[in-house]
């Protein structure tokens, strides 16, 4: 009985707290807006261009800079920079952006908040889990520096709205992650010669350039025909540690604010790369502008009604959305549900369940008795998969009549375990089936406790 | 012959070659030829090197879309790509572009 009232009250509590934490996140949200409204009145009322005593105290380091001062401070506060990505690339920067004082910031984001995103995405909190990240971002920026115009574009970056989005800044963040919407934001620049300042991250290496900017290359100079797309690798799949993208977020916040500023040598025909695992930065000396490129080239005539009409996902082969690859390598017989894999567990069929992550997945979780062999390995391991059918089919002699053990593979989402099952039926395990979506989809559909990662 | 370092950066291109990121190596020019040049690096580079995966590196006798290769620290499109002539204690780096965040 008391175990019973005890969850209800825990329950109870979880369910108060929730509702008291949105009430308070849209009062906060409501008060920055006002007060965001407020200091756009009062700065419209005052002379532009002259700082306020409130800004010269919030900007006081800034100005005692003997190579930043007055005329930096008011160039950033009369720039407009546009961040397209509020993820691990875009939280530092836009935070320092925020911070910082430039005049107007925009964030193009259509993701929400998840709570595998925190561990690098340092502009959100918990209480946003479930809610778009734009919203999230500009409260965050709104909270840091209410004197500054935060603007939300809450949807995807496509060739439909880039050029109407981007001729509203001065200069373009690319904190984005994946290879087409980079050349799409690359030649969206080209085309309204706005200077980008790119950004990327994965595992623990990142790069960072400024693209389009003084007669620079653009990234189609550097990068003409895109990468196969094996090689395009993502954090959902490599993982990423989250101070990487941190470190090449601020870098990108920094290389905006010496554009907006005018000050300093921006990292234009250069290229930074960083390994964290070593603790080395090198700097590299890359191509200028290529005369052949197709987008900023001599003879290039890419225009806008070109560009709105360019298919990046066919040029790259990689659609736009980072929803993941879903193959259908095998036909319907060759595959089983997750749900129906429960079934043969439950009537304790005899099989061998064969799991294709690599090992270090394997480790972060798997079915029990499952046997790992990473597909890489495979072929060389077959040995294995052969003795525990073996062993399987004397274990249950006399229990399960007549039947001979079945074998069945699994992965992370249902690719590789079709590539798996492809190259068994080829070694002659023309009965090897599949388990289509793999253990997200047992997460899902058979048992919601089962962590997915 | 000559000593070349080799940097790979980014991307997993180590994976391909041993998993390590740093190579120290005795390269000869070829055919006869008094100057050892990137072609020829790059020759003894897909046979001696790389364990696995040549497409991931490779495309015909040249690097694969979307790796930059920089000698001394400087593109190779600047000093003449296959071309390029190399001399001992060179430094080649090879950079795979990354597109995560």
């Amino acid at each position: 009985m008391s175990e019973i009232r005890e969850s209800d009250n825990v329950c109870r509590i979880m369910a108060e707290l929730q509702s008291l934490k949105e009430a308070k996140s849209t009062i906060d949200n409501k008060i920055s807006l006002l007060e965001a409204e407020l200091r756009d009145l009062q700065n419209d009322a005052a002379n532009n261009n002259e700082l306020s005593p409130q800004m010269i105290y919030r900007y006081s380091r800034h100005l005692l800079l003997p190579n930043f001062g007055v005329l930096g401070q008011q160039n950033l506060l009369n720039s407009s920079i546009l961040v397209v990505g509020a993820g691990g690339l875009g939280s530092p920067a836009l935070l320092y952006l925020a911070a910082c004082g430039v005049g107007r910031l925009g964030i193009v984001d259509h993701d929400i908040v998840e709570l595998n995103n925190m561990h690098r995405q340092i502009i959100h909190t918990e209480t946003y889990i479930g809610k778009p990240k734009v919203k999230s971002a500009a409260s965050a920026c709104r909270s840091v520096n209410s004197s500054i115009r935060v603007v939300e574009h809450q949807e995807a970056l496509r060739t439909s709205n880039a050029l109407e989005i981007f001729s509203k800044y001065d200069i373009i963040v690319d904190a984005t992650d994946n290879a087409p919407t980079r050349y799409m934001i690359s030649d969206c620049c080209v085309v309204l010669g706005k200077p980008l300042v790119s950004g990327a991250a994965l595992g623990l290496e990142g790069q960072l350039t400024v693209y389009n900017y003084n007669g620079g290359p653009c990234y189609r100079c550097l990068f003409p025909t895109p990468p196969p797309t094996t090689a395009c690798q993502r954090c959902a799949d490599s993982g990423v540690l989250g101070v990487v993208p941190g470190i090449i977020g601020c870098l990108q916040a920094l290389e905006a604010i010496k554009i907006a500023a005018s000050v300093g040598e921006p990292l234009s025909g250069r290229m930074l790369l960083f390994d964290a695992l070593s603790a080395r930065i090198r700097i590299v000396k890359i191509r200028g502008r290529s005369l052949q490129c197709e987008a900023c080239g001599e003879n290039s005539k890419f225009t806008q009604q070109q560009f709105r009409e360019f298919d990046y996902e066919n040029f790259t082969q990689t659609p736009l959305s980072v929803s993941p690859l879903k193959l259908n390598l095998l036909p319907s017989e060759s595959r089983i549900s997750s749900k129906e894999y429960n079934e043969i567990i439950l009537k304790k069929e005899p099989h061998v369940l064969v799991d294709v992550r690599p090992a270090h997945h394997f480790k972060i979780v798997s079915l029990p008795k499952s046997l790992n062999i990473p597909l890489s390995t495979l072929e060389a391991r077959l040995p294995e998969i052969l003795s525990a059918l073996k062993k399987e089919e004397e274990d249950n002699r006399g229990v399960v009549s007549g039947s001979s053990a079945q074998l069945y593979v699994v992965c992370r989402r249902g690719n590789d375990s079709q590539r798996a099952v492809q190259s068994l039926q080829k070694l002659g395990f023309t009965y090897a089936k599949d388990i289509v979506g793999g253990l997200e989809s047992w997460a899902h559909n058979v048992d919601p406790n089962f962590p997915t990662y | 012959m000559a000593e070349i370092f080799m940097f790979l950066y980014s991307g997993g291109l180590e994976l391909l070659c041993d998993s390590k990121k740093i190579h120290n190596v005795n390269v000869e020019q070829q055919n006869g030829e008094d100057k050892l040049i990137m072609k020829d690096l790059l020759s003894w580079v897909r046979t001696n090197l790389i364990k696995e995966r040549p497409e991931m590196f490779m495309k015909g006798d040249t690097v694969r879309p979307g790796v930059l290769v920089l000698v001394n620290d400087c593109d190779w499109e600047l000093s003449g790509q296959l071309s390029t002539t190399l001399e001992d204690k060179d430094v080649v780096v090879f950079i795979s572009t990354l597109h995560g965040g």
